[in-house]
């Protein structure tokens, strides 16, 4: 059987099929300003870069915040329980997801047969997560992509104290006004979204072993900062990104 | 100038025609417009009017015959109409920050402005303010004491970490005594203690009628939710003490024992049965009620309508002026952690709940405080899943839809599963 996910995210789009539970292939664009479109767009270009027809696809299931947007498919479910069902089809083992997306970050607590146990996610505002580490980079005039890499370079990170994503921003700028290294900003930027990472995974009671899903896991950065700070091995597959939709085709499985 | 006393008389025979007229209905909407009818024209008819606060002791008000009036249930109101941000903006631009009650916040704007759905509340002769909901609530009250220049009583209420010690008891006793004494200094006359009794059992009686309200919910399907609670909560919170509360949750309780009988649920598939912790979010009670239903879920019992007959354990309704002192130190709001989480354990068991819903309320500190805790020991007590979501109780700006949703969503994913549903 052919089953696919979409995961329409903030900032991204993905899309995911699976046949008889191997994964056939995945792809990531942009969302932009037309969710709905999107949605549709990643999943046409997938099932054409695999010379898929829709009707080879029994069933479709998408998530993510524009998951209601996407109107074609036959359910759309929660991140929380996509993320932590692609966690654990990609890896049995595991038993905590951490998801940083564009939005919002989560940490989600499985049972030993990949059922959600539990669940936190941020509160109201969006620091921490992936348009946060956007505004930095734009701050700093670093490509993102050339965070991670950076941030390992640095001798002292800095300090930054606000959990508003404006106020950190003036923290950054006024970082770099006063000569601070770049290398040390951005370690001081990741250690400060692993804190609020932590307090949320400690909250939920987070148990290893933890993977690392979303855009964000990309950032080697924030990893080795979210491994410093909780004290724990941090997985990340190579399919983080497109962890959800994943996750999303394989519940697409067993839809009734 | 001489005319005046005529056009007077004039109005006052309209008005108590048009309540005449409305007292014969029935339906809460009457009866509270009635009510609020004659709190604003009270000056004519010369009867007082004073401010309470919403877990204040009311009964020597309503044997005194003053009109008791709520700006918490104003609040309330005001949010239900969706005005709280508007009026929150107001206070803060008066110089309040935004870090405060939106309760507080807009009725203090309100007073200023007579805005809100019903153009203000009536002008009061006295203020009634109860510690025992929160300490917020002093500095609101004098604030307004020095606005309308009024009389302001404090009824300080210490908080009960465990029990209730004899220091207490005596302590909020001799308050009462206090009480009745401002009573009787600002309307000019005695206390009617024979009075007084009656008033005290009308009280225990409304607050056992609630009760019994609430515990229909019980059933299977539930004949009401805890979103039709927050709409029938209006007259135990404003008239407790006066007979129309009995006949108002006398017919209630008939109508609910009926749909129970027949088997009606108040939402059309009930499968999954949940608990509310704290104030409702008022300008989106009717949004989240719909998605619940959307998942089949409904919500059959909270901690917040519960907490006005939550104390009739400690009334003695023969003697109830010496046992209300007790009986309003010890409300939910005022007692430890620990208690709060045996008190939400057992709505969990009566009502046979698969879930706990908690509003982590921006604006009342008290209520949100302990939430956590309190999650945790539910949810190792009794296994059920718990979830927090962020908003305020009036402040539409402290809410988010997009995240309040997929909380929701993911939460309902978590018990459908479990329920093998």
């Amino acid at each position: 059987m052919i089953t696919a996910g979409i995961d329409v995210g903030s900032i991204t789009a993905k899309a995911a099929v699976l046949a008889d539970g191997k994964i056939l292939g995945t792809r990531i664009i942009f969302t932009g300003y037309n969710s709905e479109a999107a949605g549709g767009k990643v999943y046409e270009e997938l099932l054409e870069e695999l010379g898929l027809e829709r009707s080879a696809v029994s069933r479709v299931i998408s998530t993510g915040y524009g998951r209601r947007s996407v109107k074609f498919v036959d359910k759309s479910m929660t991140e929380i329980i996509c993320h932590g069902t692609g966690a654990h089809y990609l890896n049995p083992r595991i038993r905590s997801v951490i998801d940083i997306g564009g939005q919002d970050s989560k940490v989600i607590v499985l049972d030993d047969k990949g059922k959600v146990k539990n669940f936190a996610m941020n509160d109201k505002c969006a620091a921490g997560t992936g348009r946060f580490l956007e505004v930095m980079a734009r701050a700093l005039e670093v490509d993102l992509d050339g965070f991670g890499a950076l941030s390992l370079k640095a001798g002292n990170p800095s300090g930054i104290s606000s959990l508003c994503t404006v106020f950190a921003e003036s923290e950054v700028i006024s970082l770099i006004s006063r000569g601070e290294r770049r290398e040390n900003i951005i370690a001081g930027i990741h250690e400060s979204i692993a804190a609020r990472i932590a307090a949320m995974a400690n909250r939920v009671g987070i148990i290893p072993p933890v993977v690392m899903t979303g855009g964000v896991a990309k950032n080697i950065g924030v990893v080795a900062a979210l491994q410093k700070k909780l004290e724990m091995t941090v997985e990340v597959s190579e399919y983080a990104q497109v962890n959800g939709a994943i996750g999303g085709a394989v519940l697409a499985v067993g839809l009734k | 100038m001489k005319k005046m006393p005529e056009i007077m008389l004039f109005f006052l025979a309209k008005i108590k025609k048009l309540i005449l007229h409305l007292r014969k209905k029935k339906r809460m909407k009457d009866i509270m417009m009635v009510y609020y009818m004659e709190a604003k024209s009270a000056r004519i008819s010369r009867r007082k009017v004073a401010w309470i606060t919403s877990g204040g002791p009311v009964e020597p008000l309503i044997a005194m015959d003053v009109i008791p009036v709520y700006p918490e249930n104003h609040g309330a109101m005001i949010g239900a109409s969706k005005m709280g941000t508007d009026l929150c903006e107001k206070a803060e631009s008066m110089g309040y920050s935004s870090d405060l009650c939106s309760y507080a916040c807009s009725d203090i704007a309100c007073a200023t402005v007579n805005g809100g759905p019903i153009g203000g509340l009536p002008r009061p002769d006295m203020l009634i303010c109860c510690n025992n909901i929160c300490g917020t609530v002093l500095k609101w009250y004098e604030i307004q004491a020095r606005y309308f220049n009024v009389p302001l009583f404090i009824f300080d209420t210490p908080f009960c970490h465990m029990g209730y010690t004899q220091e207490a008891r005596k302590y909020v006793r001799r308050q009462l005594d206090e009480y009745v004494i401002f009573l009787e200094e600002a309307c000019g006359r005695k206390m009617d203690q024979d009075r007084l009794k009656v008033v005290g059992k009308l009280s225990v009686e409304g607050q056992r009628l609630w009760q019994a309200v609430l515990d229909t919910a019980a059933n299977r399907p539930a004949p009401m939710t805890a979103f039709d609670a927050f709409y029938h909560l209006a007259l135990i919170v404003t008239l407790r003490g006066t007979p129309l509360v009995i006949d108002y949750y006398t017919q209630l309780l008939e109508k609910m024992k009926d749909r129970v009988a027949r088997g009606i649920g108040a939402i059309p598939n009930e499968r999954y049965r949940l608990l509310w912790d704290n104030i409702p979010i008022w300008p989106r009670t009717r949004w989240l009620s719909e998605k619940l239903a959307s998942h089949d879920a409904c919500l059959v019992a909270d901690t917040y309508t519960s907490a006005w007959c939550g104390t009739l354990k400690y009334i003695d309704e023969n003697n109830f002026f010496e046992s209300m002192a007790e009986a309003y130190t010890r409300i939910y709001l005022n007692i430890g952690i620990d208690e709060m989480a045996r008190i939400v354990l057992a709505l969990v068991d009566k009502y046979k709940v698969d879930g706990l819903l908690m509003h982590s309320n921006r604006s009342c500190k008290p209520y949100s405080l302990g939430q956590y805790d309190i999650r945790k020991i539910v949810e190792k007590e009794r296994g059920i899943p718990c979830m927090i979501i962020e908003a305020d109780m009036l402040d539409e700006r402290s809410f988010s839809e997009s995240q309040v949703s997929t909380r929701i969503d993911a939460f309902m994913e978590i018990i459908k599963e479990r329920k093998g549903g």
